[in-house]
């Protein structure tokens, strides 16, 4: 039915499918650290594949997309090698706006010369099946593309990263998502400009609809998911196109990326639902604990952090997007190292969504050369706080919250946490009393009797106690 | 190729990909996102496609349209794994 493209010579279509399995080597590579660059390599190889079979299968047009590759190979590179590890979340959402933006293009090529991509006879009659694809291809590049673009503005610091809440936002989405479904239906039927322009139109507008709503913290989950949806925009072009490589990566990244909501979502106790819904976080009055500001509490200093960790036998870590904010890891890593050479014992401990991205945490700590033995999941390192004499919690909160275990009213209740407050001294690093976490609930830990307040900026705390370690 | 044939494969791939992304450690999912960002851009194939009409006729705001997006997925492929190995090449192991 697919004329042209499917009339491929058969070592093309074995070239794809090898691209196809390397890049699933390439994913199996990261399962641990010391296969995962051997693993990146493989992915290297398959793109090459994929791309050198399609140009010698072409055979025509060398000179302008030579100079294309050429064009974005000089911007990625030189973008990779300059973007600092914090701004890493930032990355990842204008990559993603790419693959939506990329996917739109073919789409709209497609559509303007069917005859190119063979997806129509030679009446100039669009298939109906392709329509179909082109359609959807269409409607999640666009989403992909819109949405990244909010979510980059919003991590990069263009945009509050506050929810904004527009009227009746829910009934507009909804609707607007049922005449994209409602077009592209119409579209089998009629392949006239207007419908597949109207798609198109109201794609970008839903994708930047359904992420301003929606609040900073929640990040890691609205970018695992445009992650997903440029893998299922890859795969609707490649059912247009039927190319294997097209549609098997697409199928791997669609799944990762609803793999990392999905570890996302269940890591804040919080339905996809609820956190598409969006507006965590908006409402000042949540909580049954948020009004208790005017307890107790113990402000300590440098000299004294550094005392009571240097008498310690084990210290566990919690970083969070704090951390990354005040660019702290490089100090913190001094830090340990200082502690270890007093024969204290150092380890880190990672919340799933400590950060605004998965795995954030661990990356800025493997930039800063901490060792990734030291460094342990939520599930592996609770048992340990009871063992250990201090926590040190710099730049989270929400995920230390002991009312996500007994507060049945917490807007946080059921998340899970890391236990702190079971180890003897909590040292928890905050810039000041006021703030509270991004669920807007007080934080039992500040006012307990084993807890001391460093109230200043991260870096600079850290560094005033390795400098009191130094001594 | 009968479409059941290419929607089969999209399900086992669909599958693949389930259990191959749970075996990633939680923490390589910041590489995990930039590699499968890269690997997405396979879509550059579609835009190579598009955009060397010399296969039959000629129209020129399709090509164009392609060659933009070749310079997208280009971005974002050598980006995306350049990024991706810089990352890696920091976890390191305890010196022993």
């Amino acid at each position: 039915m697919h004329d042209t493209v499917a009339a491929v010579p058969t070592w093309v279509g074995f070239a794809y499918l090898i691209s196809g399995v390397c890049f699933i080597l390439a994913l199996r590579g990261l399962s641990s650290p010391a296969s995962s660059q051997r693993g990146n390599r493989l992915g290297i190889i398959g793109m090459a594949i994929a791309v050198t079979t399609t140009l010698i299968f072409l055979k025509s047009g060398f000179v302008e997309i030579l100079a294309a590759i050429g064009i974005g190979a000089a911007i990625g590179i030189v973008t990779a090698r300059r973007i600092a590890m914090t701004d890493m979340p930032q990355l990842v959402a204008a990559f993603h706006s790419l693959v939506g933006m990329a996917a739109v293009l073919v789409a709209a090529s497609g559509f303007l010369a069917p005859e190119v991509l063979g997806i129509a006879g030679s009446d100039g009659i669009i298939h109906q099946a392709s329509r179909i694809e082109m359609g959807l291809g269409i409607a999640i590049g666009a989403i992909t593309f819109s949405g990244s673009v909010i979510a980059f503005l919003k991590l990069n610091g263009n945009m509050s990263g506050s929810p904004i809440m527009l009227p009746g936002r829910h009934i507009i989405n909804l609707g607007t998502l049922l005449a994209i479904i409602g077009l592209i239906g119409l579209f089998y039927t009629d392949q006239s400009p207007w419908i597949f322009w109207t798609i198109t139109a109201l794609a970008f507008m839903i994708g930047f609809l359904l992420i301003i709503p929606i609040g900073g913290a929640d990040m890691p989950v609205v970018v695992s998911m445009l992650n997903s949806y440029s893998g299922w925009a890859a795969a609707a072009m490649g059912f247009t196109l039927q190319n294997t490589a097209m549609i098997i990566t697409g199928a791997l990244v669609g799944s990762s990326g609803a793999i990392l909501s999905y570890i996302m979502c269940k890591a804040m106790n919080r339905s996809f639902i609820s956190v598409i819904a969006g507006g965590f976080g908006a409402a000042p009055e949540a909580g049954g604990a948020a009004a208790k500001t005017d307890r107790p509490w113990k402000r300590g200093s440098a000299e004294d952090a550094a005392f009571l960790m240097g008498q310690a036998e084990q210290v566990i870590i919690v970083p969070g997007y704090g951390m990354a904010v005040a660019q702290a890891q490089h100090a913190l890593r001094e830090m340990g190292d200082l502690l270890k050479k007093e024969g204290v014992k150092v380890k880190y401990a990672i919340h799933p969504v400590a950060g605004r991205m998965p795995g954030h945490m661990n990356v800025l700590l493997a930039e800063a050369n901490v060792p990734y033995d030291e460094v342990f999941e939520l599930e592996d390192i609770n048992s340990d706080f009871a063992q250990s004499d201090v926590a040190f919690v710099i730049g989270a909160n929400d995920v230390t919250n002991p009312a996500a275990k007994t507060d049945k009213t917490s807007p946080i209740y059921g998340m899970p946490v890391l236990d702190v407050e079971k180890a003897k001294t909590i040292l928890f690093v905050k810039r000041s009393m006021g703030g509270v976490g991004y669920a807007g609930v007080d934080n039992d830990v500040f006012y307990m009797d084993q807890t001391m307040m460093l109230l200043a900026d991260a870096k600079k705390m850290v560094e005033d106690i390795c400098k009191a370690l130094a001594h | 190729m009968e479409f059941i044939s290419i929607f089969s494969i999209f399900v086992m791939a669909c599958f693949v990909g389930y259990y191959v992304v749970w075996s990633v450690t939680p923490a390589l999912h910041t590489p995990l996102m930039a590699v499968t960002n890269a690997i997405s851009s396979v879509i550059i194939v579609g835009a190579l496609i598009a955009s060397a009409p010399a296969i039959t006729g000629t129209s020129g705001l399709g090509k164009w349209l392609g060659l933009i997006a070749v310079v997208f997925a280009s971005i974002n492929i050598f980006g995306g794994f350049a990024v991706t190995a810089r990352m890696l090449a920091m976890y390191k192991k305890k010196e022993r």
